[in-house]
């Protein structure tokens, strides 16, 4: 301790005191300052780049998410679209069938009402055509048949037979 | 192999153990002066270095002796700043390496064993029972090697940190150069050092200190690795003023809490009749471990240092004590790997002082949650 305290010298401390503080304020000022700044700030500035590329790769990941969903909607979309349409085209379809159906039964009606009223026009016709006929022949036996007396005796006498019989 | 081996190795070791006694042999042959010159070699190498170990008031690259009987030391001198009814300048020149008495304004100084004395013209000095010189000694202010080395380290620092944190500015936030070296190790003291000893939010206030003591020690122990022979951080005044300065930090900058942790370090734990019988014990431990700390800081620095140099400085004598083919280079080899050993220390010297100043530090600037204790109540 003695040896420790005999070479202890004033004049040492005095200076390395002296110039050591002048040391760490100047330094303080020009160098540790500046340089722990400029180091933090780079590290925040990688620290944010990082951030910045992460957020950024989120936002990507979220932009493709939603494309895909436009997509599938999209999708989705055209399918109900074609599934509608051949819906339409099928009742289309099953609406005309039954309509011209309805529309053949129609005519066929109609030609059968047709085909009746001319049937019963025709026979008509024939009857009274028959008729005719029938009377003009009737007319002639009978002009014929009454040209002489006895035979329009007999037939007065036939029909009288006819009326007794009735 | 093996055998071979081991073969070489016990001729080895009967050659180092020949080898001196044959040197004994033909001392013993010789006349005892030879035996005397040899035991003045030894005893002017542990003054050669003592005083190496020492601060000295020039600086003095090598000497030698000249033909003539002189001896020639080349080198430069410095300026004596003395404090002795005023100030008192003068160069260490005039003192001729202590062997001729210094005269300036009529005031004589004489040095002995490194230490400045007043003096009369003849240089005479009185010594006490112990041989201790009764001499005024004048208050020494002077520029000496110890003070060179600091300056000149303080403007290399200067010029290196001030450079990196321009290079900095210029090459947008990277360093260039050594600072891409230095700057890892900014980085380290700062993640590995001051954050996990102080705290995320107040380290930037003690950075600066550690920084420059870490970097002011670490390159102090490297110069004195250097054979421009000097001793700075193996110097007690150094060292003092280092811990000193780590003292008053510590303590300017205490919080309640350090001040609390000192007087009452129990707290809330115990009812005051409890506490007051321990207290009579453990606050006198607690203040005397405020001044331990930078205590064992100052001696442990100068201590590694000290016994660095004396051990290289032995090692490296020894090449010179043994004059043999063999021990020679062994000591030569021993101080080589000494002097590796060394270049890590003075790197670990460095990190353990800025370390521990770093843990006092965060020793003052705690700041305890009360949370804890007020849940409790």
């Amino acid at each position: 301790m003695e040896k420790l305290i005999n070479e202890f010298s004033i004049g040492l401390f005095f200076w390395q005191s002296v110039l050591f503080v002048l040391l760490l304020l100047l330094l303080r000022k020009f160098a540790w300052k500046p340089i722990l700044n400029a180091v933090n700030s780079r590290e925040e500035g990688i620290k944010n780049a990082l951030a910045e590329a992460d957020r950024a790769r989120q936002e990507m990941q979220n932009i493709t998410a939603d494309n895909e969903k436009v997509l599938k909607e999209a999708r989705a979309e055209r399918d109900a679209m074609l599934k509608e349409a051949r819906e339409i085209k099928e009742n289309v379809i099953s609406e005309a069938k039954e309509e011209a159906k309805i529309q053949a039964n129609k005519m066929i009606e109609q030609a059968k009402v047709a085909i009746q009223s001319e049937k019963l026009a025709a026979m008509t016709e024939l009857k009274s055509q028959v008729a005719e006929l029938s009377i003009n022949i009737a007319e002639k036996v009978v002009k014929e048949q009454l040209s002489d007396k006895d035979k329009q005796l007999q037939l007065i006498d036939n029909l009288l037979a006819d009326v007794k019989l009735n | 192999m093996r055998e071979k081996f081991l073969l070489k190795l016990v001729v080895l070791l009967f050659i180092i153990s020949a080898t001196p006694s044959y040197a004994q042999h033909t001392e013993h042959d010789d006349a005892s002066t030879e035996l005397s010159t040899k035991e003045a070699e030894k005893l002017e190498r542990k003054e050669y270095i003592r005083h190496h170990l020492l601060d000295s008031y020039d600086f003095t690259l090598f000497s030698y002796t000249q033909e003539d009987g002189t001896k020639k030391h080349v080198g430069f001198h410095l300026p004596i700043i003395l404090w002795d009814n005023g100030l008192q300048v003068f160069s260490s020149s005039k003192f001729n390496h202590g062997e001729t008495v210094a005269e300036n304004n009529g005031n004589y100084y004489k040095l002995y064993h490194n230490k400045i004395y007043k003096t009369d013209a003849e240089g005479t000095i009185t010594y006490d029972e112990n041989h201790h010189p009764t001499n005024a000694k004048p208050l020494d202010f002077s520029f000496t090697k110890g003070v060179f080395m600091i300056l000149l380290t303080c403007i290399l620092m200067y010029f290196l940190f001030t450079s990196l944190a321009k290079s900095y500015a210029k090459n947008g936030s990277i360093a260039k150069g050594a600072g891409r070296f230095f700057e890892p190790i900014i980085v380290y003291i700062r993640d590995n050092i001051a954050i996990p000893n102080i705290g995320e939010k107040k380290y930037m206030k003690y950075m600066p200190y550690l920084l420059t003591v870490f970097f002011f020690v670490w390159f102090l122990n490297l110069f004195g690795l250097t054979p421009l022979g000097v001793n700075v951080t193996g110097n007690i005044a150094v060292t003092v003023a280092l811990a000193l300065l780590t003292f008053l930090i510590t303590n300017f900058t205490g919080t309640k809490d350090y001040w609390r942790h000192i007087f009452d370090p129990l707290g809330d734990s115990m009812p005051w009749y409890g506490k007051a019988p321990i207290y009579i014990i453990l606050v006198p431990i607690e203040i005397l471990g405020v001044f331990i700390k930078p205590f064992s800081l100052l001696i442990r620095l100068y201590a590694n240092m000290q016994a660095g140099h004396i051990v290289l400085m032995s090692l490296i004598g020894l090449m010179f004590l043994f004059k043999s083919w063999l021990g020679s280079p062994m000591s030569f080899m021993l101080a080589f790997a000494i002097s590796g050993i060394e270049l890590l220390v003075a790197l670990l010297q460095a990190y353990i002082f800025t370390m521990l100043s770093a843990l006092y530090f965060g020793f003052a600037a705690e700041e305890h949650d009360h949370h804890e204790e007020a849940a409790t109540h």
